[in-house]
């Protein structure tokens, strides 16, 4: 297979079956949380359910004083990360390219040389994340398979994709098969791994902003 | 639809932007120049700069060969389309630039010697002279 | 101290130098030419009187011109090649034995004058290959009642090398397009034991056509490929990486239509879908018509026509971040269906739990792992 038909493949077949995974693995286990349901409360409500849980998917994004003292590192690290992964992947204009391709519009982009300092700055952090979780006792005694594949797929594509621009390594249209392939390979394990807290972190802040809600207390 | 909804734009203007650091090859040319001279000087060894080989953006080019300048030599060759060969305002610095029946460009070199080969008469040509004279004079 | 012994000597039997002197060109012009060549082939001046000493005594090759497939533009591109009357000294130093739009003889007397140069030149000659062929039938590309395998095959057992020359020769181009309905094939996926030179292109540049022929026939050697057999003098950057509009896409201003304010800046055209990134020609630097422009110059993205399956690519004004396919529809039907499944699931689900709590089964850890 020449390299220009591996990117073809990658821009073809591969994008539309990582595509079907993606969309039906997420739309299933949302399904399969949402009917679970919840067991009826026979207690009297001292509060608001919805007001308190939709202010809690809100209020949650900013740090409590005690989880910052006791860990700093992780708190910092993650949003330096988080948002590195936003700008990267939201900001960057050929990136925005592809979403006016699948759901019909785009944005603004940031000038490329600031996306492309970002992707340093995540790259660093997610080895950082990996380090501390690698040397930290009980994080290390924590750590399933699953957690260290996850990290492997968080930062293929970032790593991948900087060589892609810059063109490290080999010929580019291999690279930039390679980048398409890896984000590919990051959406169909996306919806059986913990990645899936994308979306469902809206559904647990709802839920424990609810149920303080519901006894009266602040969450 | 009428022709006078239509616009009509009658003037285009373009206004490319080349940023200014593109390619600065005018210094690092102009110092090989030099050291070629100064190798002319100190072994008599020839030097020859093909400038298609170099990456010059717009205008780089017409720089460098305003900087060399005219000197004292404007040769005119007549060989398969024009050549010109000029000594350029520093004496060793050639300008060779060959064209083609339609007038463009093919190749520019600047050669560093005491004359470009080109303008000598070859040995083969000088044979084959030789012969016709001597034909024509049976 | 004269040359009347060339006089007697055929033209084909006489070297490319004595060729030249008996119609009344100078060595002074020959100088000329091979500097020119020089030049061209992205040679060091330091190699011109080596060229001049290997085209002085050169024998005029045999070259056997095969059309298969295609649509005659890349000899339409030969044929503009006007650098140095390079063209006519090529012609003039080639005995180009056979080629269909260019020769005078037609019928019988074409494919006895091929067979003939063939058997004289034997082990020596020249095959330039342009045009695909097609596996699916031998009927779809005929030459004088053969297939265009068959002769392929049969003219390739006797020549020295072979130039592959536009993209439908080196990568199948346009016929192999999807579906390929011909069953087209390159000339590097039928004959693998001779040395083979790709030069592609849609059509490929004119002075990279001659540069390439002009090396093979001066030194006798294949120039230096790549892994896609591409002589690297020619394709060894890409588009992208010589464009005078990098520095718009390093920066990330682009032209988002064909006459918006950005696309009169001359801002990059990576959204109007250039391939320029993943293309390897010359381009850029070489340019088309002399040096004058290329298309990104001129204002269009570049269509990627060196590459293989250049046609497959998703379209010429998709951009390469962008999936081929229609995603969008796939995204929606897949959505439907996965709600229908998620409610069958989660209907499944409530009643394995309903059955559960009446039957007062404990919870343990593993039901909450899941």
């Amino acid at each position: 297979m020449s390299e220009i038909e591996f990117l073809n493949w990658v821009r073809g077949p591969g994008f539309q079956i990582a595509t079907i995974i993606f969309i039906a693995g997420i739309i299933i286990r949302f399904g399969e949380i949402l009917l679970l349901g919840r067991k009826e409360n026979l207690a009297e409500a001292k509060g608001s359910e919805m007001s308190s849980g939709l202010r809690t998917i809100v209020t949650r994004s900013i740090p409590d004083r005690e989880t910052f003292k006791r860990s700093t590192f992780t708190v910092v690290a993650g949003y330096i990360f988080h948002i590195g992964l936003f700008v990267t992947i939201f900001l960057f204009a050929p990136h925005i390219l592809v979403f006016k391709d699948v759901i019909g519009f785009g944005w603004p982009s940031l000038p490329t040389p600031v996306v492309d300092a970002m992707a340093v700055v995540t790259i660093i952090a997610l080895l950082a994340v990996l380090v501390h979780r690698m040397r930290n006792t009980v994080l290390k005694f924590l750590s399933t398979r699953e957690d260290y594949l996850v990290w492997f797929l968080t930062i293929a594509p970032l790593i991948t994709g900087y060589m892609a621009f810059h063109r490290i390594g080999t010929t580019a249209p291999t690279l930039l098969a390679i980048h398409i392939l890896s984000v590919e390979l990051l959406l169909v394990i996306f919806p059986f791994t913990k990645l899936m807290h994308t979306f469902t972190f809206v559904l647990s802040r709802w839920y424990g902003g609810a149920i303080s809600g519901y006894r009266g207390v602040e969450s | 639809m009428s022709e006078a909804s239509i616009p009509v734009t009658t003037e285009i203007k373009f206004n490319i932007q080349v940023s200014n650091e593109l390619t600065q090859n005018v210094k690092p040319l102009l110092h090989e120049i030099k050291h070629a001279l100064d190798a002319l000087i100190e072994t008599g060894k020839t030097s020859i700069i093909d400038l298609r080989s170099i990456p010059l953006a717009p205008g780089e080019e017409d720089k460098i060969l305003n900087t060399l300048g005219q000197g004292e030599v404007m040769a005119q060759l007549n060989t398969l389309g024009l050549s010109e060969v000029t000594e350029t305002q520093y004496a060793g610095v050639w300008l060779v630039t060959h064209y083609n029946d339609e007038g463009n460009i093919i190749s520019r070199f600047i050669e560093v010697t005491t004359m470009p080969v080109i303008l000598c008469s070859q040995t083969e040509d000088i044979l084959s002279a030789y012969s016709r004279i001597t034909e024509i004079l049976e | 101290m004269t040359n009347s012994s060339t006089k007697d000597k055929s033209l084909k039997e006489k070297t490319l130098g004595e060729v030249m002197r008996s119609q009344g060109v100078s060595r002074r012009s020959f100088l000329k030419f091979c500097a020119a060549t020089a030049s061209m082939m992205a040679m060091s001046p330091a190699m011109i009187p080596k060229i001049a000493h290997a085209l002085e005594s050169a024998r005029r090759p045999s070259v056997i011109w095969l059309s298969f497939q295609e649509c005659t533009g890349c000899t339409e591109s030969l044929t503009r090649a006007h650098t140095a009357t390079v063209e006519s000294l090529i012609f003039d130093y080639i005995s180009l034995d056979y080629h269909h739009t260019l020769q005078a003889a037609a019928g019988h007397a074409a494919e006895e004058a091929r067979e003939a140069a063939m058997k004289e030149n034997f082990g020596k000659y020249l095959l330039v290959v342009d045009g695909s062929i097609p596996l699916g039938n031998p009927g779809y590309s005929t030459i004088a009642g053969i297939s265009n395998y068959d002769m392929l095959m049969e003219t390739a057992k006797g020549a020295a090398a072979i130039i592959a020359v536009g993209t439908c020769a080196t990568y199948g181009g346009i016929p192999h397009a999807n579906p390929n309905p011909t069953g087209a094939v390159s000339v590097g996926e039928l004959i693998k034991d001779k040395p083979i030179i790709n030069v592609p292109g849609c059509p490929p540049i004119p002075v990279v056509i001659t540069g390439v022929l002009t090396h093979y026939l001066t030194f006798g050697t294949i120039p230096e490929l790549d892994h896609l057999g591409r002589p690297k003098v020619f394709y060894g950057q890409s588009i992208h990486d010589r464009c005078y509009r990098r520095p718009f896409y390093d920066k990330g201003l682009f032209a988002e239509t064909f006459d918006d304010e950005g696309a009169k800046k001359g801002w990059c055209l990576y959204k109007l879908g250039c391939k320029g990134p993943t293309t390897y020609n010359a381009c850029a630097t070489t340019k088309w018509n002399d040096g004058t422009s290329f298309p990104i110059e001129a204002g269009h993205p570049c269509l990627g026509c060196s590459e293989p399956d250049f046609w497959d690519g998703g379209g010429f004004y998709k951009a390469l971040s962008m999936p081929t396919e229609n995603i969008t529809q796939t995204a929606v039907y897949t959505a439907a269906g996965a709600v229908a499944a998620g409610l069958a699931l989660g209907a499944m689900n409530k009643r394995k739990k309903n059955s559960a709590v009446a039957a007062h089964n404990k919870t343990t850890t593993d039901d909450l792992e899941k």
